[in-house]
């Protein structure tokens, strides 16, 4: 796509800077990205830790290894970190960070500066939050979405963990704020917008999400420490207040949310299919629109979490239409990128292995999530294991599985080395086994009556529960083999070509790892994205 | 092949400089500010639609005078704050001190009136929590909450905005703002004047509804 020829340059590598200080201080995008990258890793250990004790709860009935208690703040802490701190930040923060300057052709991110600050403010965050823990009186209990009253009412260190997340939303302001800029400052020349390749491009409808739609969160939340505090009344209805305005105001800011975790994901797997199966993506243009009528329409679907709360019929009705609405332009990246396949020469590397199990996992999460959006079925599925397993489905097979598709596909020209592949296949195999059995249980389980959220279960649901509990360590099983893998191969030695897998955005003209500055000479662009042969170039 | 490009920026000795893009990335983030204050006018509008009556009421508590002071205090500290800007433009930096010096204090005015306001509500029984306005009807407790919550954020914008101005002064005297490059001084002006915008506001929802 690019007409600058990158000639193998002496200049050292964003690592050739040694020292804690050369971290902990640097304004290099990169660098920002690998520290984005290595703390959402260790929490994503973290939070899959606590979800495995939640599944081994359930593995008899009564009480197994934990008080009702800790229970529930176990599912509170494992939503708390998993949200806010892996799938929130995400792709945008780790690979967005490191791949959108050199996939635009800049330098760095239009404020550097600020994009450190955003990772101390997002470190902030998770340790005030974890702090809950230890201080007050123990751990929240009130499940990640801190439904007022009862989070005002509760003597757990609720106030802690809302203003973790507070502050890590300023963080995520801050990265989307930073992202528009550079987005539409710092593009190399000739890259005009229907140039620019499709990660850069979700990653812009995700920033505007994240710029748009955080500040209502943090506002919400702000209030629930006043009204913990101060008692000022507005949530609480023993003053005056009206609980149902927390829930609107608090789906405002996360039912996009939801697409703050998953457009990212969508733009790397757009970026993934096209590499692998050798052949320019279909419907490009179609890919962009969708990902800004995502933005648009996931903004107007939030009372769809508020069905069974007492809104009037005419309302949810509407938000029903409206929910129906944001499947079609997530229907057509899906129908694109299967059709990027078509006729395509794929290659069945372990990321695009993971790009696969996306799409379908993806496909699982999204059309269970149109069940929900029936009104007749949401009443008889609410608060129960479909609704969880419908959000695996899409944030974990979708988000988590494009996380990793992404993190085996950049990972050479991130690290400048590579990890076993074979063993990368073997790692999948059961993280997809695994995380089915677990998943579709749940989606059984859950129509079968199973509520969310209880630490114990009716004897009729037994089976249903050491099915997903067995899938559970199957998937730990294959989850821990991946990241071993992956850290091992930070320590064989090896040279990495600047394309080892034959991509053609920027990224890949680049040395792996790419050089402090990223290009010699800032390229020039003059075709679209993913031409990848003459034909290809003529028809463009 | 290869072809040396002008990025859309100019670059010094490897720190750039942009502007437009300071500038840009400045409006978003005060368009946060605005979405981070719409989420209680939203509050707002929803309690005071359903206990008019009683907003009403609460309002006429609120001492209208010391408001109206406090919108001219920081209408002019607005006034004072671009005229720092053009001051610097003009390459007038002891002028553009002066001004800016003048917002800092016409800030601290507002707050010193505020510090008053407020306990002048603390005195009477009216806060938050308090027995005398438990004993109200919920719609002058969801007031007065509303009341103590937004003027206190927005109390808040204003002293970050004078410590960022603080700030601003050392830079100024350092010469680190200067005639050609003035970005920081008025990116804080944009910020000051979403202060006194949402003011604008808050105004005639709390002291002119009675």
């Amino acid at each position: 796509m690019s007409t600058a020829v990158e000639s193998p340059t002496n200049e050292p590598s964003f690592y050739a800077r040694k020292g804690i200080a050369s971290w902990l201080l640097t304004t290099d995008h990169k660098r920002i990205a690998i520290l984005y990258l290595s703390s959402m890793m260790t929490f994503f250990l973290v939070g899959m830790t606590l979800g495995a004790f939640m599944r081994l709860e359930h593995l008899t009935m009564g009480p197994t290894i934990m008080k009702p208690t800790s229970y529930n703040a176990l599912f509170t802490l494992h939503g708390v970190i998993m949200i806010f701190l892996f799938v929130i930040p995400g792709l945008a923060a780790s690979f967005g960070n490191f791949f959108l300057p050199i996939m635009i052709g800049a330098r760095d991110v239009a404020f550097p500066r600020i994009n450190l600050l955003s990772w101390y403010l997002f470190m902030s965050g998770a340790l005030i939050a974890l702090s809950s823990l230890f201080t007050g009186s123990g751990p929240p209990d009130t499940g990640w979405s801190f439904y007022v009253p009862y989070s005002v009412r509760t003597g757990t260190n609720v106030t802690m963990a809302v203003l973790g997340a507070f502050t890590i939303g300023f963080s995520s302001i801050l990265t989307g704020l930073n992202f528009i800029t550079t987005i539409h400052r710092l593009r190399a020349k000739g890259m005009n917008w229907m140039r620019m390749p499709l990660f850069p491009w979700a990653l812009y409808a995700t920033s505007w999400v994240q710029v748009l739609a955080t500040p209502i969160l943090g506002i919400t939340l702000l209030l629930v420490v006043l009204e913990r505090v101060f008692h000022l009344g507005i949530f609480d209805p023993s003053i005056g207040g009206d609980p149902i305005l927390y829930q609107h105001l608090f789906w405002t800011y996360s039912h996009p949310a939801v697409y703050i975790m998953i457009l990212p994901a969508m733009g790397a797997i757009s970026e993934i299919i096209p590499t692998f199966a050798h052949r320019t993506i279909f419907g490009y243009k179609a890919i962009v629109i969708s990902s800004m009528g995502i933005a648009a329409l996931g903004s107007l679907v939030w009372a769809h979490h508020m069905f069974t709360s007492g809104l009037s019929d005419f309302a949810i009705v509407i938000f029903s239409l409206l929910t129906f609405l944001v499947a079609i332009p997530s229907a057509i990246k899906v129908f694109n990128w299967v059709a990027t396949l078509y006729k395509g020469s794929v290659e069945l590397r372990p990321p695009m292995v993971y790009a696969l199990a996306f799409i379908f996992l993806f496909s699982i999460g999204g059309l269970t999530g149109l069940f929900q959006g029936a009104l007749a079925i949401n009443v008889h599925v609410h608060d129960t294991y479909f609704i969880v397993g419908h959000f695996h489905y899409v944030m974990f097979g979708g988000t988590g599985f494009a996380f990793f598709a992404a993190l085996h596909y950049w990972y050479p020209k991130m690290f400048g080395r590579m990890y076993n592949e074979r063993a990368a296949i073997m790692a999948f195999v059961p993280i997809f086994v695994g995380f089915n059995l677990l998943y579709f249980t749940f989606l059984v389980l859950g129509l079968q009556g199973m509520p969310r959220r209880y630490y114990d279960h009716l004897p009729r649901f037994h089976a249903g529960h050491i099915w997903a509990t067995v899938g559970s360590w199957i998937l730990v099983t294959g989850l821990l083999l991946m990241v071993g893998n992956l850290v091992r191969g930070l320590f064989r030695k090896t040279t990495i070509p600047a394309n080892p897998w034959g991509g053609v955005t920027l990224e890949w003209t680049v040395p792996s790892p790419p050089p402090t500055e990223n290009f010699a000479v800032l390229p020039v662009i003059t075709e679209p994205p993913y031409t990848f042969n003459p034909v290809a170039k003529e028809s463009a | 092949m290869s072809v040396s490009a002008q990025p859309l920026v100019a670059e010094h000795g490897g720190e750039h400089r942009d502007y437009g893009g300071a500038k840009l990335g400045m409006w978003i983030f005060v368009f946060t500010e605005l979405i981070l204050f719409g989420g209680l006018f939203v509050a707002y509008g929803m309690y005071r639609a359903m206990h008019a009556h009683e907003f009403h009421k609460a309002s006429g508590e609120l001492n209208l005078t010391l408001g109206v002071i406090n919108t001219v205090v920081l209408l002019t500290s607005s006034l004072s704050m671009v005229l720092s800007i053009v001051a610097i433009r003009l390459q007038r930096k002891r002028q553009s001190m002066i001004f800016l010096a003048c917002t800092m204090l016409l800030g601290a005015v507002f707050l010193v009136n505020k510090f008053f306001e407020w306990k002048a509500k603390f005195h009477h029984g009216l806060y938050p929590g308090s027995e005398h306005l438990m004993a109200r009807p919920p719609g002058e407790r969801l007031f007065f909450g509303l009341y103590f919550g937004m003027t206190g954020l927005h109390g808040l914008h204003v002293t970050i905005g004078v410590v960022v101005m603080s700030v601003m002064m050392v830079f100024l005297a350092r010469d680190r703002i200067r005639h050609d490059d003035f970005i920081k001084l008025e990116n804080t002006g944009l910020y000051w004047h979403l202060v006194d915008v949402i003011w604008i506001f808050l105004l005639p929802l709390f002291y002119l509804a009675a």
